[in-house]
């Protein structure tokens, strides 16, 4: 989900040197073959795909991509809602999905121009799909994963398994959360037992309760950061998604992710074209690319997300990182697990208003 | 007329990106999400988290205020002692910081303050107690007057090297000493850029979502970053313009003061 450079300065550093690639291709003057074929606006998450397949896909199809980044699924959708910016392609999770449905804001896809995304990507997932996209009209999916605890094996003594060691206040000042309010009341949620997709009143204040009497250990609510924070020994638990966390442990030994026994979110990401849309042809010929098994490859060896495309894993090389628990792992040993639905207007205004409680405590 | 065209341009600028966008904030903070009229946007302001949120924005704005102006003031007056020559390098050197990126030198500030940042490592080499501020109201002041501290000396600098020099001798030779002079020559002669400065760091500081974000790890919510949430991520733009009414009517009450002692206009044309 969230691949985002942790910290802003080296993202900001990434967008200088593709603005000096940008001016650089533009420079070598020679009528690059992008864009004859027209424009695709790509929206997509933070460091969520690998920059040379945008590249190739330019200097194959003659497409010249224009991409952007948001860092939270909330975030992206006002901008879209409003219609200020309009985006051939978009990256949204589960529940977004959802309520871009509801809002009519997607247009449905034409999977005869992307065989790819019909043959490489497994059935499970676009069953999975069927939940938030009934009849797998809108969706094509393109990570997945699950969201637990990353902790540093030498500030943690203890078996790290439930939630609630993100309540100990052994590890005051030491703790990471996510925020953003789905993610936060998921937390809250499990430990107390709940779903995450509750709108019973009595359990929603039982969770703001919960995170307001977490509010004192923790060190920081951040997104991106927690990436980067965990790698540099900055705390000694942290909230992640499970596809940051092979990418961490190659930088910092010391790191392990676990799922909590109480259960948690299983994600799924996927590509979706608004309505707006005005590059349709484009976007379904991005979508179907990026199926493509060696560019999803590509694409899972840069972000270290799991890939739902069977294409993809098969071509994995490194038998350690095919088997692995965290990339693809066997959800059936898990209990509660669950993907977020849609709340409803009424639900979303109700997560916020608790979510804005929590904090202002 | 020629003076009128040479204007054109500045009208029509300001129209579009300050009376549109300032109509736009009024319309839908006074209505509600079907277009009805209402005050509850503003009214919210009353709820718990929101006036907390604002009297957070007000504490902090005003220590950092108060901070800057404390070490403002000396700071200006040792420029002003300056021959003219040294004296317009030093200013220099003092507005170089600006020219950087405002975020950049937030950011910056964040991975000096981390735990495991450039200070504390520091302090740790020469086994020293580590400074643990981050993430607290304290980084989020040291953040505003890092930021602001500038546009509270220009403004004094600017005034007190306009003031005569016999005026000042003139209050030695009837005899008195450095600290009357300042009291009753000094101080009161440098009372509108001394306001100026304060609307310039006040205003800034208390709307600024930025720092708090930076610096406060998310944990201090401030009047701006609720209304900025309420524009990027929970999407409610009437509840966020009408909060931002609120704010303007503080921000408002500032420069009017500032315009009061100001009258002759010399001070904000830096």
């Amino acid at each position: 989900m969230k691949k985002i450079s942790g910290k802003t300065t080296k993202r900001i550093a990434l967008a200088l040197g593709a603005a000096l690639a940008c001016a650089a291709l533009a420079g070598c003057g020679s009528p690059s073959s992008a864009g004859k074929n027209g424009e695709l606006y790509v929206y997509n998450w933070g460091e969520y795909i690998d920059p040379d397949t945008l590249t190739m896909f330019e200097e194959e199809t003659g497409i010249k991509v224009i991409y952007d980044e948001y860092d939270t699924n909330e975030t992206m959708y006002p901008k879209v809602a409003a219609g200020a910016s309009v985006y051939d392609v978009i990256c949204p999770s589960d529940y977004m999905v959802n309520k871009m449905i509801d809002n009519d804001l997607l247009q449905e896809l034409n999977f005869d121009n992307m065989p790819n995304a019909l043959s490489n990507i497994g059935a499970s997932y676009y069953d999975t799909a069927e939940e938030f996209d009934p009849g797998n009209k809108y969706f094509v999916p393109y990570c997945w994963g699950t969201v637990g605890i990353l902790y540093n094996t030498s500030m943690v003594d203890e078996p790290v398994t439930s939630w609630s060691i993100l309540w100990n206040e052994k590890y005051k000042d030491n703790i990471l959360m996510q925020d953003s309010v789905r993610d936060a009341f998921m937390v809250a949620l499990k430990l107390n037992g709940s779903s995450m997709n509750t709108l019973d009143v009595n359990e929603l204040e039982a969770a703001r309760d919960a995170l307001i009497e977490q509010r004192p250990l923790v060190q920081a609510w951040v997104i991106d950061e927690v990436r980067d924070k965990m790698i540099g020994g900055e705390a000694a638990l942290g909230v992640i998604y499970s596809g940051e966390a092979i990418y961490t442990q190659r930088e910092n030994s010391d790191l392990e992710y676990v799922i909590p026994q109480e259960g948690t979110n299983v994600w799924l990401d996927g590509w979706v074209i608004p309505k707006n849309a005005a590059n349709k042809e484009n976007a379904e010929k991005f979508i179907d690319f990026m199926c493509r098994g060696d560019i999803a490859l590509m694409n899972f060896e840069y972000i270290t997300y799991s890939t739902p495309n069977t294409a993809a894993q098969a071509l994995i090389k490194d038998e350690d990182i095919r088997n692995s628990e965290i990339a693809f792992p066997d959800l059936s040993q898990y209990n509660n697990l669950e993907t977020f639905t849609y709340l409803g207007e009424e639900g979303d205004e109700l997560y916020n208003q608790y979510w804005k409680e929590a904090r202002s405590q | 007329m020629n003076r009128k065209l040479l204007s054109a341009p500045y009208l029509f600028w300001s129209a579009l990106f300050i009376l549109v966008p300032l109509c736009m904030v009024f319309y839908y903070g006074l209505t509600d999400k079907t277009g009805a009229f209402t005050l509850e946007n503003i009214l919210a302001i009353a709820t718990p988290e929101h006036s907390k949120a604002l009297w957070e924005a007000l504490k902090l704005a005003f220590v950092s205020t108060v901070i800057c102006l404390l070490l403002a003031y000396p700071l200006a007056m040792i420029l002003c002692g300056m021959n003219s020559h040294k004296d317009s390098f030093i200013v220099l050197i003092f507005i170089l910081p600006m020219w950087m990126n405002f975020l950049l030198r937030t950011m910056a500030w964040q991975s000096l303050l981390e735990k495991t940042g450039v200070i504390n490592g520091i302090l740790g080499f020469l086994h020293l107690p580590s400074l643990n501020i981050i993430n607290t109201p304290a980084a989020i002041v040291l953040g505003m007057v890092y930021n602001f501290l500038p546009f509270m000396v220009l403004p004094i600098y600017n005034v007190l090297v306009k003031i005569d020099k016999n005026i000042v001798n003139a209050a030695r030779d009837l005899g008195a000493n450095p600290f009357q002079t300042f009291l009753k020559i000094l101080l009161p002669l440098s009372l509108p850029g001394i306001f100026s400065g304060i609307t310039m760091v006040f205003v800034p500081a208390l709307t600024t979502f930025v720092i708090s974000r930076v610096l406060g790890g998310g944990k201090i919510l401030l009047i701006g970053n609720i209304i900025e949430e309420e524009f990027t991520k929970t999407d409610n733009w009437n509840l966020g313009s009408g909060l931002s009414i609120v704010l303007m009517l503080f921000i408002i009450f500032n420069m009017v003061i500032s315009a009061v002692t100001d009258k002759d206009g010399e001070v904000n044309a830096l």
